[in-house]
């Protein structure tokens, strides 16, 4: 499905996007972006999914259940702690019109 | 017929709903990563994450899906418990803690996939490997740099021939990963089963020696390695939307690591490998002169009869849980006419932009607060710089003393104050241990106490300077 050069290319498309996506933040918001792609990387919530469905025995369920645990908790706890952070700088803004960006 | 047509139709909904995600996923980070969209860009790639979560469990030949929805809602429940009640001081180690867990699916998946025995092509074999042992080491690693900053850790482990032990730790797991890739994956158990255990024994070892300071650093790089891993395995299991949000995080965070480490005038490899943080000797030789005491009524008066004052907050007015007292002078002082700013270095807190955090959630609006580069010109027209629970981000040394093992680090030029008062607990040193020769300057009064019963008596005194 995907292999050898299309994977290639993808990896090297993607690691430019995110370079080219972060590389204007300001310092403000280092901290909640952090959080933010800690976040993102939860996806691998979907591949530990995918190992779990495929497990065949008591070995394989065990490593699957660990990861899909350990992955949901990335997803959760990425979500909830970077709305939190960044729910608090809502007030902030509506206080001074415009950003610092 | 039917049959197959529907598992082609199923397909490309699972891959048409993967790519809407890492779509998202981009807007998402893109939004996040500019103060006016950033609360919603949170959202966009939650929705991302939500669709293609719930697509998966159409994925063909699925079994066991009972474990798959137990796991989900014991991992989403103790992160959601504890994602809700985490104070913002304590922030950092959590996203340390959640990335770990990233990891350590990644490690997982590459476990599985590897332990199962069966042969695999060489390019995921590979994958697989390098990005098992990277997943295992950012779990094992965030979860030390977790225990570090929640104070479970206090000492910095060190011993002779430390390095070498590392190395020879990462070299096995290196050599392990060699057979299995040789091997096409059907290495045996008593391959497998060490290579883990040595990749997780790596991320404890390299981990343990890093001081305090340097976590920041770390728990962003290991973000990143998080990153890579999950692409890595995406490749492996074939996924695209892994690969893909695993790649620009890998990205992204290393932009980020570099960011921090440049803040802190150190490379990563320096981070990583010289110990610093903690062992710096600090002696006190070349600094001349002495502390000079102030008591709150009089550091009151000197700001409320002053036209400019900039505040340098540090990680010890978070701990003293001051950011509300300290909003509650700025306002006092506005209202009699004083220009007040907030100066803010790259790495106060435990991760850059943890003080904005902090400060926003007193309610300190942005446009009080100044970055580095904006503020430092400013500090000569100043008439008092208020220091409350930073040190290192504002010891002259960093420009004047060669010697200084924070040398060439950028700082916050508090020194070229008119008057500087320093609010701090005891005659202590800062975090990574060196003396501050600003608190020594004839132009410096220290002000002794908590930082938030400190300035609470300077609140008094502001009030009753009519």
């Amino acid at each position: 499905m995907i292999d050898g050069f299309i994977a290639l290319y993808i990896f090297m498309l993607a690691a430019f996007t995110g370079y080219e996506v972060i590389s204007r933040v300001p310092v403000i918001l280092h901290t909640p972006l952090m959080s933010g792609s800690n976040f993102v990387h939860g996806i691998v919530l979907v591949g530990a999914m995918v190992a779990l469905g495929d497990a065949r025995n008591l070995a394989e369920q065990i490593i699957g259940f660990i990861g899909v645990l350990l992955a949901a908790g990335n997803v959760v706890g990425g979500y909830v702690s970077t709305e939190r952070m960044l729910a608090m700088f809502k007030t902030s803004q509506d206080k001074n019109k415009g950003s610092r960006a | 017929m039917s049959t197959l047509l529907a598992a082609s139709v199923t397909n490309n909904l699972i891959q048409a709903a993967y790519f809407i995600a890492a779509l998202l996923f981009i807007i998402g980070l893109k939004r996040m990563s500019s103060p006016k969209g950033a609360k919603n860009g949170i959202i966009w790639a939650g929705v991302g994450m939500l669709i293609a979560g719930l697509i998966t469990f159409l994925w063909p030949g699925m079994h066991n899906y009972s474990l798959i929805l137990v796991a989900i809602f014991i991992g989403g429940v103790l992160a959601w418990w504890s994602g809700r009640r985490v104070p913002m001081t304590a922030m950092p180690q959590m996203v340390a803690l959640y990335n770990g867990m990233g990891g350590g699916a990644a490690a997982a998946i590459a476990a599985q996939e590897l332990i199962r025995g069966e042969p695999i092509a060489l390019a995921p074999a590979i994958l697989a490997v390098v990005g098992g042992i990277i997943g295992a080491v950012s779990f094992s690693g965030s979860l030390i740099a977790f225990a570090k900053l929640q104070g479970l850790i206090k000492k910095s482990l060190r011993y002779r021939l430390q390095q070498i032990v590392n190395s020879l730790a990462l070299l096995s797991t290196l050599a392990l990963g060699i057979w299995i890739i040789v091997l096409h994956g059907t290495a045996p158990m008593y391959v497998v089963i060490p290579f883990f255990a040595l990749a997780l024994l790596f991320g404890i070892l390299v981990t343990l020696p890093i001081g305090g300071a340097d976590m920041p650093v770390v728990i962003s790089l290991y973000n990143a390695c998080t990153g890579l891993a999950v692409a890595f395995e995406g490749f492996v299991i074939g996924n695209a939307a892994m690969i893909i949000a695993g790649m620009v995080v890998g990205a992204a965070g290393t932009l980020l690591t570099q960011l921090m480490a440049k803040a802190m005038n150190r490379s990563i490899a320096n981070v990583l490998f010289s110990n610093f943080g903690e062992t710096a000797s600090g002696s006190a030789e070349g600094v001349s002169g002495s502390l000079k005491p102030i008591d709150a009524g009089d550091a009151g008066v000197m700001m409320a009869y002053a036209n400019k004052v900039i505040i340098v907050p540090g990680y010890g007015l978070a701990v003293a849980q001051a950011q509300h007292k300290v909003w509650e002078l700025t306002q006092l002082l506005q209202n009699r006419g004083v220009t007040v700013k907030y100066a803010i270095h790259p790495v106060a807190g435990r991760m850059p932009g943890h003080m904005n955090v902090l400060l926003a959630e007193a309610g300190v609006p942005y446009d009080l607060i100044s970055d580095l580069e904006d503020i430092n010109p400013e500090f000569a027209t100043a008439d008092v710089s208020l220091i409350i629970g930073a040190n290192d981000v504002v010891n002259p040394d960093a420009r004047n003393k060669k010697d200084s093992p924070i040398y060439g680090m950028p700082i916050l030029n508090a020194d070229k104050a008119r008057n500087v008062i320093v609010i701090k607990r005891g005659q202590g040193r800062g975090f990574s241990g060196i003396e501050n020769a600003l608190f020594y300057m004839d132009n410096t009064r220290m002000l002794y106490g908590d930082g938030q019963e400190a300035v609470t008596r300077l609140i008094q005194s502001v009030k009753s300077a009519e």
